[in-house]
């Protein structure tokens, strides 16, 4: 029988007033009853037009059946079949405009939780099942991976899978990308990109941190010099922008990136920390992406009284429908058709304050969008100590520059068909590499691609 | 792991070790840095490198004992094994061209002119060299700029080694006895740089500055490491270190090396506390 509730099962999670006082996990993850019970809101509809809205194509009502049925293992295999991060997608994932998007269910009343009961069959699975330790046969290959985040990481397992001899050359000191520096603890525990990375080396996949392509190694003396047959490159989008006006370079004003580098990679917000962090007493927070909200949330975290600054309306935010709800019960403040035109200054040189000139949306215009733009004379300020800039991010041109006859646009994305290949014979890319700042899902479905092309190349060569 | 091949104390305050690190040693030039965490929970900190042997696979780096980090890092000992050591980050500093230089350190900012020097010096230019120091205990690397310069000149704010005055004395000298330098070199503290600067804007000499301010990853992710340089943002890990002198805004770059002086303090006390007890 059908469970013809309206609404999903509700996450458990830390209430509002306790999490604001911790980095710890704020959604803690459905039961097994409640599972069973979420997946039987799922009608099984035969044409599945979950699927559609799937990025990757997990074949969504088949694993919830199986939940349905308490076999949850065969779930398990079923996602694994099209995804290579349950546990990371079921938690980060956009499913509000993806396969949530789609569901018949949604038509009256509230989807079917698919992104939770994606992150339950993972979760069990995680904490019952041993990371195996049988490695491929070689099949005599060499392949580079460059950077750790989700669409090198799936790149370099279905490699490893494959019998190849993957090494994975990352910046930082730590692998995972931006799962590692980016998404805050409580969003996406680190154990879990932890796990995923020691699957990785169990099949084989040798990871060197401390490497940064470009400086420390060229791509050109990886395939001359070193061997490798093939390269994939799934370096990111990692350069903030700035908005370019009075006062960004005071203290107290951070890219995201480094205020969450600080936070995450750094565990700065832990006091026996040797890495420093000034969330001040008042944040304010420009921006309106899932960057800005975990921003918004680590700032609170740290103390500081929290307002997020946005141009649009709450309408157009950007970020998962989840985190917004999230942001907002734990009493981060926003303020919408807002945008800042400088940061003034206390006489010792840190920030004291923000200066927004409020706007209002055009007409839509062809595309069908409006556009914020400003009401003449109408200002506000607002006093901040600590000023974060989350207005995007864009790929670094450090790889591009030092490749020859690597093809990019001019906003720095690198160009890749549909299976990641480059202008460069046996050189691949994908995620936010090319396609400037996107989704965790998005990488992690590029990598797969770019896995299955490189093998096709590497068998034939 | 990174193993320290070698340590020398050049003074009381300034150490130099020189460590294990083939690929940063194949690619390491003059003028550009690597960033070290001595251990697993250790802070990113950016050194220039002083040094490389490409044959041995060794990088070398000078430092000077200022806060936590550099502390515990001047407690390690040959054979002992930084966690982590990336680079060579940075560009790498522009000789092409140039006929006759002169290469101004000023402390441990010394210890990342002296490579430079060197190199200018082995290309055939004319190196002329000003170090400064606060006294006679300070001085680093004197003989080695000695051999690598073709005028030498020691400054000490007390007169206690070579002249007392500062580098910008020694250079106004040289400047009015009749030198004339094609460039400029300065590195040391962000202060003696600004003066330095203002001096050769005085004289329309070209001049590069090479700025350390607080870095994280090194590689134009975090932007921690801005400066504004005639009017436009750069950042000094991809776009530096090195700088036009008489465009780089140095009183927004000293503010800038302020914003975690409490907490540096704080934390450098902490690990002399710490060590306290286990001497
Ligand atoms: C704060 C934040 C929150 C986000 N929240 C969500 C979310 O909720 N849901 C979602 O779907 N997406 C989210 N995203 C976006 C998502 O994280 C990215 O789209 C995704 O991680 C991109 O994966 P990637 O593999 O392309 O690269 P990245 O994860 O960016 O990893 C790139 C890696 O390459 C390394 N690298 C770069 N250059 C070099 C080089 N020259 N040599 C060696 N290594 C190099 C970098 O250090 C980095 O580790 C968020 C992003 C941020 C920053
Ligand atoms: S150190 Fe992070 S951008 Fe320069």
């Amino acid at each position: 029988m059908a469970n013809m509730s309206l609404e999903k099962n509700k996450m458990p999670a830390q209430s509002p007033e306790e999490r604001i006082k911790n980095f710890s996990e704020v959604a803690l993850g459905y039961t097994e009853e409640q599972a069973i019970d979420e997946a039987k809101r799922c009608l099984n509809c035969k044409n599945k037009p979950c699927v559609t809205g799937c990025p990757v194509q997990i074949d969504i009502p088949a694993f919830i059946a199986e939940v349905a049925e308490g076999r949850f293992e065969e779930a398990y295999k079923i996602i694994t079949k099209s995804s290579s991060l349950p546990a990371v997608c079921g938690r980060v994932c956009p499913q509000e405009t993806q396969c949530e998007s789609k569901c018949v269910r949604g038509a009256k009343g509230e989807p079917v939780a698919i992104g939770r009961l994606e992150r339950f069959v993972a979760d069990r699975h995680n904490s019952l099942a041993e990371i195996s330790t049988e490695k491929p046969a070689s099949n005599g290959h060499k392949a580079a991976v460059i950077g750790s985040g989700p669409s090198s990481l799936t790149c370099a397992g279905d490699l490893a899978k494959k019998g190849y001899d993957v090494t994975v050359f990352e910046a930082l000191h730590v692998a995972g990308g931006v799962l590692s520096y980016g998404i805050p603890e409580f969003r996406l525990p680190k154990s879990i990109v932890q796990r995923e990375i020691e699957g990785l080396k169990a099949l084989g996949v040798k990871i060197e941190t401390n490497t940064v392509v470009g400086k420390t190694v060229s791509i050109d003396e990886l395939m001359d010099e070193e061997g490798f047959e093939s390269v994939f490159i799934g370096s990111g989008a990692g350069l903030p922008r700035f908005m370019n006006i009075p006062g960004e370079n005071l203290n107290g004003v951070y890219s995201t990136n480094e205020f969450l580098t600080r936070i995450n990679l750094m565990k700065a917000y832990k006091s026996d920390s040797t890495t420093p962090i000034n969330a001040g007493t008042k944040a304010v927070i420009v921006g309106g992406g899932n960057v800005a909200m975990d921003a918004a949330r680590c700032a609170k975290r740290l103390g500081a009284d929290v307002t997020i600054v946005y141009r649009r309306t709450e309408k157009e935010l950007p970020a998962r429908a989840e985190e917004i709800e999230h942001t907002k019960e734990e009493g981060i403040k926003f303020e919408f058709l807002t945008n800042p035109v400088e940061i003034t200054a206390s006489e010792n040189g840190w920030a004291k304050s923000v200066i927004c000139q409020k706007m209002e949306l055009s007409e839509p215009d062809a595309s069908g969008r409006a556009k914020p733009v400003p009401i003449e004379g109408a200002f506000v300020e607002i006093e901040a100590d600590c000023v974060i800039m989350s207005i995007g991010t864009s790929p670094n041109p450090l790889i591009k520059s030092t490749t020859e006859g690597l093809a990019a646009q001019s906003w720095g994305g690198i160009i890749a068909d549909e299976n990641g290949l480059t202008s460069r014979e046996g050189v691949y890319a994908g995620g936010d590499a090319v396609t400037g700042a996107a989704t965790v899902i998005l990488a992690m479905g590029a990598g797969k691609k770019a896995a299955a092309a490189m093998d096709e190349y590497m068998k034939n060569k | 792991m990174f193993e320290i091949l070698e340590k020398k104390n050049l003074n009381p305050f300034v150490t130099l070790m020189k460590i294990k690190a083939p690929r940063v040693a194949k690619k390491a030039e003059p003028g550009q840095f690597i960033i070290l965490r001595t251990d697993s929970e250790g802070e990113r900190i950016p050194l220039t490198i002083a040094d490389y042997d490409r044959s041995e696979g060794s990088v070398t780096i000078i430092f000077q004992i200022v806060g936590a980090t550099t502390e515990k890092l001047n407690r390690l000992n040959k054979g002992d094994c930084l966690h982590d050591f990336v680079g060579p980050l940075g560009k790498a500093t522009e000789t092409e061209g140039l006929k006759k230089v002169a290469v101004i350190g000023g402390g441990v900012g010394c210890a990342i002119a002296f490579p430079v020097a060197k190199k200018l010096h082995e290309m055939g230019v004319e190196v002329h060299s000003i170090v400064g120091f606060r006294n006679k205990d300070l001085v680093i690397l004197e003989d080695e700029f000695r051999t690598a310069s073709s005028r030498f000149m020691l400054m000490s704010d007390d007169g206690s080694a070579g002249e007392k005055g500062l580098v910008t004395d020694a250079l106004r000298k040289l400047v009015e006895s009749g030198e004339k330098y094609d460039r400029v070199i300065t590195i040391g503290p962000l202060i003696m740089m600004k003066f330095v600067c203002q001096l050769t804007k005085e004289y329309n000499i070209p001049t590069v500055a090479s700025m350390n301010p607080v870095m994280i990853d090194g590689t134009g992710m975090c932007g921690g490491c801005r400066l504004t340089v005639g009017g436009k943002t750069k950042f000094a890990c991809i776009d530096g270190p090195e700088f036009d002198g008489h465009l780089i805004d140095f009183d927004e770059a000293m503010a800038r090396s302020s914003s975690y002086k409490a907490f540096e303090r704080k934390a450098h006390e902490d690990t002399c506390n710490l060590f306290k007890g286990v001497k």
